[in-house]
């Protein structure tokens, strides 16, 4: 089986090459008989990467450990599930995993596309194939996936520990639907260069598919950020990591360019800003890639790095170089004669939306990349750390929130003065009230700008509210519809405009998540033994008595051995129990004794959370075992060549001491404010793109156009 | 050996689906039938913008005046949209 999955991508790779090359020559030629013969390659390459999956993700579930990938990264002790994800969390079936995704996007829009855009898109088809033909080639060349074994080992290295959660699993398969699904926008916009059709045609045939990517890049974001909070044990879900910076910056750049393109659609502006904007974000997704791949910065997602760094660093200089002379070559076609009308009109906000995202996504890319400006400059390495992004991103954040409670309320072309009054009035007496209240009643004004950020975001979700409310009167007005179904109806027929209100409201909360979190979080480090007592936050904890678990991780890792705490904590009345673990997976390394590698492999924590939506307390533990050595020492050394029943008795009877003479343990508490607003931000977000995303009913858009129709042809007669 | 043979099945599928336009042609993949695709589209992206419009007056943020002077502009780009599309699809435009 191996064998037809190697094939499969030696083949994907010469269909990948064909690709290309019939849709430039029926581009050159006219032929459209080549164009159509390319086309079916792109089908025929998802073909080949669906079946590469399937084969290799079989040898997974069958642990067929003479694959060199399967006994890398799975173990016949792997849960299934982990099975399952395992294979993106190795380099090569990240690899697969992209070109896999790439083939089925590139087959979609070019299956939806055949009967338009005739001279773009046998041109996007030859980027497309050239992407798609680039990571085959990595696998081909250099990282394949169905590399096997000469000596097959009667156990694998099992998967990395700190994968073996839920979001984590999910994270690698959405942040690479999200780079793939640009990779879109960008082949269509450098066919439409080329091609010198630099109107709104590309634009209006991709723009879903850059909203899908943008919606999957944010949801593998805060997944990620998700794992980072539950799972790594440090209490934080961002820590400005290399590899973190390096998916929002692409986000951010999607972001300014899913809003840009709807000046170009309706004001045909910005075209050279659109197509600079699409070909940033697809190069920033490259970038975030190859930082992962690369090892060049440190980061904690160093298990991902390999050595196709170089390979990634070629391509990447080839799109950049390559993208940047067609937009050169082609500004006299990109040249618009469209003029902003006013300053208040809502194409201005988002040209300076743009500039404020496009600016973040700047100062984000000089923090992570200072460690090797630093080093190139004066030969030492030096890092930026969080409190320098921190500092200046928050002004920027408070700007762009700012810019999300102004824009919806803003129309296209000019607004009047006393529009803007209409529009503004309520939502800033809302803003000034939480100010007071606040004041008056918090110790928010301890942090000026969690403060600013809270009354901003105060200022979004009236002013969307607002945006609802009056839609769905005037609906009301016209149709007499109760109000549920007036904004049932208003949402349904402006999807994209609602949608989009619900996504800034989603973001207003994910930030006011953020914000609170950020700046009154209380954090305790302790050690504590049974029965002692300490405080963190407003809680009072007691540290009630040790856990010790063999085979029983309630999370469902795997990990043999489990050591842990029952905590209660206290506030007023509230009374919480939590339980707090860390996982010990056993080592590989012989020498640390047949006993011994049980509790000196890798350890991750599992730590407890008391989600809220006024507050969090999180807890993790650090149990300290060093006490329970020479235990470990004397049973290496006796029962080396026991029975593994003996051996497992022996590793009961060392967790069972711990169970009963419990040194004290190190634990970090946390008692953090409206963190759980970032992920149901973040849940409002994903609905929101959903409703924009959905497209309109067949039958609705027939009996808007034939209305509209009729009435068009009235005005033509009397013309 | 088996990887060869494999290769070669696999060429062989391709080879079979890619070459079929080649050979037999491509049928309804026809100049009009794109053009008609991407007016249609026009068509819908302009309606879109005078239901914008329309919806932005009757939530105050536009005044009649100001609505009246865009509506003019959009229905005239709509109207050249229909204009072109009646040639696409053969019919007589109106007199």
């Amino acid at each position: 089986m191996a064998s037809l999955g190697s094939a499969c991508l030696a083949v994907g790779l010469l269909t990948a090459a064909y690709a290309a090359t019939a849709s430039l020559y029926g581009a050159r030629t006219g032929d459209r008989r080549a164009v159509v013969s390319g086309r079916r390659a792109i089908y025929c390459l998802a073909g080949l990467l669906i079946a590469a999956t399937v084969v290799l993700q079989s040898a997974f579930l069958r642990t067929d450990l003479s694959y060199r990938l399967v006994a890398e990264g799975s173990s016949t002790d792997t849960p299934t599930f982990y099975k399952l994800t395992a294979m993106w969390a190795t380099q090569e079936g990240s690899l697969l995993l992209w070109a896999l995704l790439m083939s089925i996007f590139s087959s979609a829009v070019l299956f939806l596309t055949r009967r338009s855009l005739r001279e773009i898109a046998p041109y996007a088809t030859a980027v497309l194939a050239g992407v798609a033909g680039f990571f085959l080639l990595l696998m081909v060349a250099w990282e394949n996936p169905f590399a096997t074994l000469a000596v097959v080992p009667t156990e694998g290295a099992g998967l990395n520990p700190l994968l073996r959660h839920p979001a984590m699993m999910i994270h690698p398969p959405m942040l690479y639907t999200g780079y793939v699904g640009f990779s879109i926008p960008f082949a269509f916009a450098i066919g439409a260069l080329i091609t010198r059709r630099t109107g709104a045609d590309w634009i209006r045939a991709t723009r879903r598919f850059a909203l899908i990517a943008w919606t999957f890049l944010g949801a593998g974001i805060l997944l990620g950020a998700l794992w980072s909070y539950s799972e790594l044990g440090w209490g934080g879900y961002w820590a400005w990591d290399p590899v973190e910076n390096a998916s929002l910056m692409p986000w951010l750049v999607g972001t300014a360019f899913i809003h840009s393109i709807m000046v170009q659609e309706k004001r045909g502006m910005l075209k050279v800003w659109n197509v600079s904007l699409v070909i940033a974000t697809f190069v920033l997704a490259l970038l975030g890639t190859f930082l992962v791949r690369s090892g060049i910065l440190d980061s904690i997602h160093a298990f991902g790095a390999s050595t196709i760094g170089k390979q990634f660093l070629a391509f990447i200089a080839v799109v950049v170089v390559g993208s940047a002379w067609l937009v050169v070559s082609r500004l006299d076609s990109l040249r618009t004669t469209a003029r902003l009308d006013s300053l208040m009109s809502r194409e201005a906000f988002f040209l300076v939306n743009n500039l404020v995202l496009v600016g973040l996504c700047v100062v984000i890319l000089w923090g992570t990349f200072f460690p090797l400006i630093s080093e190139a400059m004066t030969g030492e390495e030096a890092s930026v750390g969080p409190p320098w992004f921190d500092r200046v991103t928050t002004p920027l954040a408070l700007v762009l929130v700012a810019l999300a409670a102004i824009g919806p309320a803003l129309p296209w072309r000019r607004a009047t003065r006393l529009g803007l009054a209409r529009a503004f009035r309520i939502p800033l007496a809302v803003a000034a009230v939480t100010l007071v209240a606040l004041v008056a009643f918090t110790a928010a004004p301890d942090s000026p700008t969690s403060l600013a950020m809270f009354c901003l975001v105060a200022l979004v979700l009236a002013v969307v509210v607002r945006e609802l409310a009056r839609g769905a009167a005037a609906r009301r007005t016209i149709t007499g519809d109760p109000w549920p179904r007036a904004l049932a109806q208003l949402v349904a027929r402006n999807r994209r405009r609602y949608g989009g209100y619900l996504v800034h409201a989603g973001i207003a909360l994910l930030l006011l998540g953020v914000a609170a979190s950020s700046a009154f979080m209380e954090q305790r480090d302790v050690r504590a033994s049974p029965g002692e007592s300490f405080r963190a936050g407003g809680y009072d904890i007691t540290y009630e008595r040790p856990t010790a678990a063999i085979g029983r991780d309630p999370a469902g890792t795997g990990a043999p051995i489990s050591f842990g705490a029952v905590l209660t904590a206290r506030r007023g009345d509230d009374v919480q129990t939590l339980r707090p673990a860390r996982n010990f997976f056993p080592s590989r390394d012989p020498s640390t004794g047949a006993i011994g590698r049980f509790f000196e492999g890798e350890a991750t924590s599992e730590v407890d959370v008391r989600w809220g939506l006024r507050r969090d307390l999180w807890a993790a533990i650090r149990p300290d075992i060093a006490e329970l050595e020479p235990a470990i020492r004397e049973a290496n050394a006796k029962f080396a060549d026991s029975s593994g029943d003996v051996q497992a008795l022996v590793i009961a009877a060392i967790v069972e001491r711990y169970r009963n003479d419990s040194p004290p343990a190190a634990f970090r508490v946390i008692d953090s404010p409206l963190v759980s607003w970032i992920w149901i931000g973040g849940a409002i977000v994903l609905l929101g793109a959903l409703i924009a995303l959905w497209p309109s009913p067949d039958a609705r858009l027939r009996r808007v156009t034939s209305v509209y129709a009729a009435r068009l042809g009235k005005e033509l007669s009397r013309a | 050996m088996e990887y060869a043979l494999a290769v070669i099945l696999l060429l062989a599928l391709v080879a079979a689906v890619v070459a079929r336009p080649l050979v037999l042609g491509v049928g309804d993949d026809t100049g009009e039938s794109s053009t008609h695709e991407e007016l249609a589209a026009a068509k819908e992206a302009k309606y879109r913008e005078i239901r914008d419009a329309r919806l932005d007056l009757e939530m105050g943020k536009l005044t009649p005046e100001h609505h009246r002077t865009i509506e003019r502009e959009l229905r005239a780009e709509a109207i050249e949209i229909l204009r072109r599309l009646d040639v696409v699809e053969g019919k007589a435009p109106p007199a």
